[in-house]
């Protein structure tokens, strides 16, 4: 790995703060970071978190799958065709900047208390970015790579395997990485307050409560994941662009 | 050409239509979902009503000061970052994971430091907003071309000067497109954020309604906040046509 | 190497002033992470005399650019002084205008605007700025296109709004960056006619950094030809063309005797930076 020092240090640092606000600012009324990490071991050691992980994980999973599917899907349709664009682009766009909880009610009507609402509300929250960045990326493909790909002989498929997708997927795994930290807030929002199990609803069961304590544990565990999991992501997609030889770099 | 926008225009009231005869027939029952002409009756009798009036302001005043507030600080801790690489370095990975997680489940730590009510519901707003603001900010910057800066030494612009008439321009785009995002996000987390947790604005009456199954209201009140997104998209669309350096992006 | 280039300026020492000298300039470039630090540049003695046209030529990479940058006050020197108009060189000088290898016209402001940017810093009269504009705009064949923004332009017209926006604050010497290098040759040729009438109007002294050795020995009163990186004259020529002259230059035998005589020293060169070139990249 690149340069772990400095994302390090700002732990360390976030850590450190959240441990004054813990002494000073708010009396000890929010748990400390060890504390927290108690509550999280704590928490892990027992049956029933795992269980909601486990719900939470499935949805997220299946949510994440088909943002991608459908979110590569519709892109690739947008990126063929203008008219689609102009038609549908507009309407992406606005709801994505929707506050999609409030649209709760309509899935609920749709699917009923349970796993596919959540789901639902996850691709809610992934499909769109995934679909537009598709299609930008698509959109960003040079004409000349697919006028080379005639000259070579390609056929359709061929020119779909050897040139297009290695041009687009950069790209691609860039929206992949998105798609999921969205459709994971759209499972989790959609557990807050439309299911009886799960990390959402464990967290909401946990501020009913006031037990700070907890949802800080929640959110550690949480945050721990999607950090790790983005990290990843974003190696891979360095690694794609072909563009990160120490030597390279420097000659140009 | 057409003028932008019509074509999608068409669709959005061409579903309306269909929307209105699978109602108005029966095919969809009225106890699920109300006719769009109802809903749209719905919001007209709210409006003239004035029984939201307090909720709807409350909301649009929260969703004003946090865009304000993520609009701002987002630019000038994009900006310290930019400077400061090391910093950078430090906060980059928490920046791109930032998303999966659902800041409103630490809505009793804010409750904690900033009490029940709008002040809550706005640092947790900001916080998801100022990340869209950072990160523009940040690309914004690194687009800056080298030759430009060059041209403001040999012009012997001083600091503030190169800054304002320089830098600032020339990321302006990006920075119009961050700022954009943190309004989208703005709306997000103060209707989730009263959605959700709060007893207070229109988030909390559309959830209010819904458990009474006042699905009149319900309805009234998500055209509403469709509505308010629609129109203020447009308007920030028609302002962003007017800059001549969207269109010098693409060169 | 160097003396060459001291045969020539003593010998004119008396006859003109010098405008600008550099005096055993080099440029190291610090270490990227595992690589060792750069030396890009140098050692470089010149004197540039006041309203000559002299060019540089010498193959990508040999440090043209870094060159420029010390020569305008861009980025210090590693070693050695730049002196310009007598005074060592802190900071761009006042007197000193530059077109960039790269497009560096403001995208978010017209064609007019770019023009009158340099000259908000000159405490100038409205009028006068005024005339400046028109005049620059008119010089550069860029009246019609006054309200049009850099991107609605060509590559060849966003170079012209370049060395406009340098014309209009009346440099005393200009420095060119490969200013031509993105158009066809054609038009290259003409732009290069319309900097020599530029020149022979404004009595500027222009520094003209190309890759072309086609260019150099068509514009210039004197060429410096650069060796692979680290760049330094391996050789200066005086071209002997009338100051009244164009384009059409390229027809005369005297053309393609310089050139080839220039071809000759650089052929080795042009080998040994490409060579360089892979050497880092591999
Ligand atoms: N800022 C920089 N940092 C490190 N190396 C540089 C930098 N600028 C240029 N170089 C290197 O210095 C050498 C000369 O560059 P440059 O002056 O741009 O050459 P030219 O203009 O003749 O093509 C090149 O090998 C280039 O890679
Ligand atoms: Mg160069």
């Amino acid at each position: 790995m690149r340069n772990l020092g400095p994302p390090l240090i700002f732990l360390v640092l976030l850590l450190l703060g959240w441990d004054v606000l813990h002494l000073q600012i708010a009396n000890g009324s929010i748990s400390s970071p060890r504390e927290a990490g108690a509550r999280l071991v704590a928490l892990m050691s027992g049956a029933r978190f795992w269980a909601d992980v486990g719900e939470t994980g499935f949805a997220f999973v299946i949510a994440c799958l088909l943002s991608i599917m459908f979110g590569v899907l519709i892109g690739v349709g947008l990126g063929l065709s203008r008219l689609a664009t102009e038609a549908f682009e507009p309407i992406l766009v606005t709801f994505y900047s929707l506050p999609k909880v409030i649209l709760y009610p309509l899935v609920l009507l749709a699917f009923g208390l349970g796993a596919s609402a959540k789901i639902a509300f996850g691709v809610m929250h992934g499909l769109v970015p995934m679909a537009l960045l598709t299609r930008n990326a698509i959109a960003e493909i040079k004409p000349v790579y697919l006028r080379s790909a005639n000259v070579m002989q390609l056929d359709g498929f061929a020119t779909l395997r050897l040139v297009l997708l290695p041009a687009v997927l950069p790209e691609l795994v860039g929206g992949m990485r998105i798609a999921f930290s969205l459709s994971l807030l759209g499972v989790l929002i959609g557990e807050m307050f439309a299911a009886k199990r799960g990390l959402g609803f464990a967290a909401m069961n946990a501020m009913g409560l006031g037990d700070i304590n907890t949802i800080l544990a929640i959110g550690l565990f949480l945050g721990t994941f999607s950090v790790l999991a983005n990290v990843m992501m974003l190696s891979v997609e360095r690694s794609l662009r072909h563009v990160h030889s120490n030597s390279v770099t420097q000659a140009a | 050409m057409r003028p932008p926008g019509l074509l999608a225009a068409l669709i959005v009231f061409g579903a309306i239509g269909l929307l209105e005869t699978a109602c108005q027939t029966g095919l969809l029952q009225h106890s699920v979902v109300l006719p769009p002409s109802e809903i749209a009756a719905s919001l007209w009798n709210i409006l003239q009503s004035g029984a939201f009036n307090r909720a709807i302001f409350l909301t649009l005043s929260n969703i004003f000061i946090t865009a304000a507030l993520a609009i701002f600080f987002g630019f000038v801790v994009g900006v310290l970052l930019h400077s400061v690489s090391y910093l950078r370095a430090g906060l980059e990975p928490f920046l791109a994971s930032y998303y999966a997680i659902p800041t409103f489940i630490f809505y009793p730590v804010f409750i904690v430091l900033f009490g029940v009510g709008s002040a809550s519901i706005i640092a947790i707003s900001v916080l998801l907003a100022i990340v869209a603001m950072i990160t523009a900010t940040l690309s914004g910057l690194d687009r800056i071309p080298i030759v430009l800066r060059k041209t403001a030494k040999v012009m012997r612009l001083n600091t503030l000067e190169t800054a304002v008439s320089i830098l600032l321009p020339s990321a302006l785009p990006y920075l119009v497109t961050g700022a954009r995002l943190a309004i989208a996000y703005a709306f997000i987390g103060v209707i989730a954020s009263e959605f959700i947790l709060s007893g207070q604005g229109v988030g909390y009456a559309i959830s209010y309604a819904y458990n009474n199954f006042d699905n009149q209201t319900m309805y009234g009140l998500i055209l509403l906040i469709i509505l308010i997104v629609v129109g203020t998209n447009m308007l920030l669309d028609a302002f962003d046509r007017r800059q001549p350096t969207q269109t010098a992006r693409n060169r | 190497m160097d003396d060459v280039s001291h045969q020539v300026s003593a010998r004119e020492t008396g006859e003109q002033a010098i405008i600008a000298k550099l005096s055993g300039v080099t440029r190291d470039y610090p270490a990227a992470r595992g690589a060792k630090p750069l030396h890009a540049l140098g050692p470089i003695d010149l004197e540039l005399k006041q309203g000559e046209f002299f060019s540089v030529v010498g193959p990508s990479g040999c440090g043209k650019s870094t060159l420029l940058d010390i020569l305008t006050g861009l980025s210090p020197p590693t070693a050695g002084t730049a002196t310009f108009e007598g005074k060592r060189i802190h900071g761009v000088p006042d007197g000193v205008g530059v077109v960039f290898q790269e497009d560096a016209t403001f995208p978010w402001l017209d064609v007019e605007a770019n023009l009158s940017f340099g000259l908000k810093q000159l405490q100038l009269s409205a009028r006068e700025r005024q005339d400046r504009v028109e005049q620059a705009l008119r010089i550069m064949g860029l009246v019609g296109f006054r309200s049009a923004f850099p991107a609605q332009l060509s590559g060849g017209m966003r170079q012209r709004v370049c060395i406009a926006r340098t014309l209009v604050t009346q440099p005393r010497l200009i420095v060119l960056d490969e200013p031509f290098g993105s158009l066809d040759q054609q038009t290259r040729l003409l732009m290069g006619d319309e900097l020599l009438r530029i020149w022979r109007e404004t009595g500027a002294t222009v520094f003209f950094i190309t890759h072309s050795i086609d260019e150099a020995v068509m514009l210039s009163d004197r060429v410096g030809v650069m060796s692979a990186r680290p760049g330094t004259f391996i050789d200066m020529l005086e071209t002997g063309w009338a100051q009244k002259r164009d384009s059409r230059n390229v027809a005369d035998p005297h053309f393609g005797k310089l050139t080839g005589q220039i071809w000759g020293k650089l052929r080795g060169e042009a080998l040994r930076q490409m060579q360089l070139q892979n050497d880092v990249a591999l």
